[in-house]
C-alpha cells in the first residue's frame, strides 16, 4: 500500500532521515518510536505526501508519489486516515462536522450518515460533544475526535502521530482497541508513539512490528519491545 | 457560465469550510456596494450623454439659419428674395423669417428685454427646416451669392460637430468609467480573497489533510466571495438607482436635469450585481488557484 525505498529527507541543510526502507502492507501493524525530534512525524508526513523526499522513492497504492499531481495526492489521502499530532480542526465548525469533513470533501455528493456519525462519536466518547466547537474540547477529546475523523472514510491505511498522548489509560486502551479492530479488517496501521505501555499492550493483542528511528535511520527496535 | 452558476448554487458545505467572519467579508461587501453605486451613476451618465448626442445631432442636422445683413433700405427686399429662393430649393421643408419679438428674445440675455431692435442694425434671420436628405448647402450658397449678396447661410455644422462630439465622448467616458470600476472591483476582491486565503492557511492545511482537492478549496472561497460581491452589489445598485431616480427632473432639456434613465434603461442597473458577481468569481478563482499553487 505504502512503500518507502531508500528515502532521505533533508531540512535546513541537514539530513533528518537517511535511506529509510518501509513497507506498510495490508493488515500490517507498525509502531514507530524514537526520541523527540528524531523524525517520526516527518516520516509519517512523507507517507501521506505532505512532504516530498529529497532522495528515494515513496510509492502510495502502487503509484509513485512524485509522479502524482496535487489532485492525485488528494485522491491518495482519501484512502489514508491521519491522526495529526496537533489534531488540526476547523474551529468554526462543530465537532460532528469536523469528523464528517473527509466525507464532505470527497466530492462524491454523499454526506455522512447521521446514524453512523453518532455511533462513531459515541464510540470515541464524544456523543455528548457533537455540537461543541473544537476549541471547547480538552486535549484528549481533540485526539479522540481526530481519530474519529481519520477512520470515518474507512481508509486502507491509518497513520497516527501520538494518538494517545493526551488521553488517560482507559481511553488509550479504547483507542488502541479501535485501531486493532480496523487492522483486523485488513487496514495497515502505523502509530508513532513514545508510549511503551501502549506498545506492550498492543503486542499482546496483535502481531505488531516495532520500528525505531535513531541517528537518522529506521531500524527494528530491540527485543524488549 | 455553468461554473459560475455552479459556484452560486452548488455545494453549500464547501462554502461552510471557510470561516464566516473577518474583515475581508466586510471589505468585499462594502467594495461591491460602493462600486455598484458608482457603476449605476456611470451608466446613467453614459445613457444621458448618448441621448443628448442623438438629440443634438438630430435637431441641429435638420435646421439651418440664413442671416441677411443688408443696408437698412434693402433688408425687406433681400429677405423676400431669399425666401423665394429657399422655397424653390429641394430639401427645404419650411422657412420662416424671425419676427422682431423673436430676435429681441434671442438678444435679451445679453442686452436686456427692452432692446429697440427696429432701430439697431441687427441682421434679419430666417429659420430653415430641412426634409428628406436635406438641401445642398454649397449650391444654395452660390445661388444666394448671386441673387441675395447680403445673405450668409449657416447650416450649423461648425458648432454642431463639437457639441455632438463632446456628448459622444461623454458617453464613451461613461462606459470607460464602468470598465474602470469593474477593474477596481476585481483588484479589491482579489486583495480581499488573497488576504482571506492567507489568514486561513490553517483551514487549507486541514482540508488538504483530509483529502480535499485544490479545486474544492478554491470553490469554497470563490463561492463565499461571489455571494458577498453579489449581495453588496445588489445593495449598491439599489441605492444608486434610488439616487438617480431622486435627481430633479425640472427642465429636462438641460444636461444635468436630464441625467438619469429613460424607458427600458431603468432595467440596466439589474445587470450591475450580476456583472459584479462575474468579476468577483473570476478574481477570486484566479487568486485562489494562484495562492493554492504557492502553498505546500
Amino acid at each position: 500500500m505504502i512503500e518507502l525505498e531508500g528515502v532521505s529527507y533533508s531540512y535546513g541543510g541537514g539530513d533528518l532521515l537517511q535511506g529509510v526502507e518501509l513497507t506498510l502492507a495490508p493488515g500490517s501493524f507498525h509502531f514507530l518510536t524514537g526520541p523527540s525530534g528524531a523524525g517520526k512525524t516527518t516520516l509519517l508526513r512523507l507517507c501521506y505526501g505532505a512532504l516530498r523526499p529529497t532522495a528515494g522513492r515513496v510509492t502510495v497504492f502502487g503509484r509513485e508519489l512524485s509522479a502524482l499531481d496535487r489532485d492525485g495526492v488528494a485522491q491518495a489521502r482519501r484512502r489514508i486516515g491521519v491522526v495529526h499530532q496537533d489534531c488540526q480542526f476547523l474551529d468554526h465548525l462543530p465537532v460532528a462536522e469536523n469528523v464528517a469533513l473527509p466525507v464532505a470533501v470527497s466530492e462524491t455528493g454523499q454526506t455522512a450518515d447521521p446514524g453512523n456519525l453518532s455511533e462513531l462519536l459515541a464510540w470515541v466518547g464524544l456523543g455528548a460533544r457533537a455540537d461543541a466547537r473544537p476549541p471547547e474540547l480538552s486535549g484528549g477529546e481533540r485526539q479522540r475526535a481526530a481519530l474519529a475523523r481519520a477512520v470515518i472514510m474507512s481508509p486502507e491505511v491509518i497513520l497516527a502521530d501520538e494518538p494517545t498522548g493526551n488521553v488517560d489509560w482507559e481511553m488509550s486502551q479504547r483507542l488502541l482497541h479501535l485501531l486493532i479492530e480496523l487492522n483486523r479488517l485488513g487496514k495497515a496501521v502505523l502509530i508513532a508513539t513514545h508510549d511503551l505501555m501502549l506498545i506492550r499492550a498492543a503486542k499482546s493483542q496483535v502481531q505488531a512490528r516495532v520500528l525505531r528511528i535513531a541517528d537518522r535511520r529506521l531500524t527494528a527496535a530491540g527485543a524488549d519491545l | 457560465m455553468r461554473r459560475l452558476t455552479g459556484a452560486l448554487t452548488g455545494d453549500g458545505q464547501a462554502a461552510r469550510v471557510v470561516p464566516p467572519t473577518g474583515f475581508t467579508a466586510w471589505l468585499t461587501v462594502f467594495t461591491a456596494a460602493a462600486m455598484a453605486f458608482l457603476a449605476v451613476f456611470a451608466l446613467a451618465l453614459s445613457f444621458s450623454a448618448g441621448r443628448l448626442a442623438d438629440r443634438w445631432g438630430e435637431a441641429l442636422a435638420r435646421t439651418a439659419t440664413l442671416r441677411i445683413a443688408a443696408p437698412e433700405g434693402q433688408v425687406a427686399a433681400q429677405t423676400e428674395a431669399a425666401l423665394r429662393i429657399l422655397e424653390q430649393t429641394p430639401g427645404v421643408a419650411a422657412t420662416r423669417a424671425l419676427t422682431d419679438a423673436e430676435r429681441r428674445a434671442l438678444l435679451a440675455p445679453w442686452f436686456g428685454p427692452d432692446l429697440p431692435v427696429e432701430r439697431l442694425p441687427i441682421p434679419q434671420l430666417i429659420e430653415i427646416t430641412e426634409e428628406g436628405e436635406g438641401f445642398d448647402p454649397q449650391g444654395l450658397r452660390l445661388r444666394l451669392a448671386a441673387e441675395v449678396p447680403a445673405a450668409v447661410l449657416d447650416d450649423h455644422t461648425r458648432w454642431r460637430r463639437p457639441l455632438v462630439q463632446a456628448a459622444d465622448r461623454l458617453r464613451a467616458l461613461g462606459w470607460a468609467a464602468i470598465a474602470l470600476i469593474g477593474g477596481a472591483m476585481a483588484a479589491m476582491v482579489t486583495l480581499a480573497a488573497q488576504a482571506a486565503l492567507a489568514a486561513n492557511a490553517q483551514v487549507i492545511q486541514v482540508l488538504r489533510l483530509v483529502g480535499a482537492r485544490d479545486a474544492y478549496i478554491a470553490r469554497a472561497f470563490t463561492r463565499r466571495f461571489t455571494l458577498r460581491a453579489l449581495g453588496g452589489a445588489a445593495l449598491g445598485a439599489a441605492a444608486g438607482t434610488g439616487a438617480v431616480a431622486a435627481l430633479p427632473r425640472e427642465g429636462a432639456e438641460g444636461f444635468l436635469t436630464a441625467l438619469g434613465f429613460a424607458g427600458v434603461e431603468w432595467a440596466t442597473p439589474l445587470a450591475v450585481p450580476a456583472l459584479a458577481a462575474v468579476v468577483a468569481w473570476a478574481a477570486t478563482r484566479t487568486a485562489a488557484r494562484r495562492t493554492l499553487r504557492g502553498l505546500d
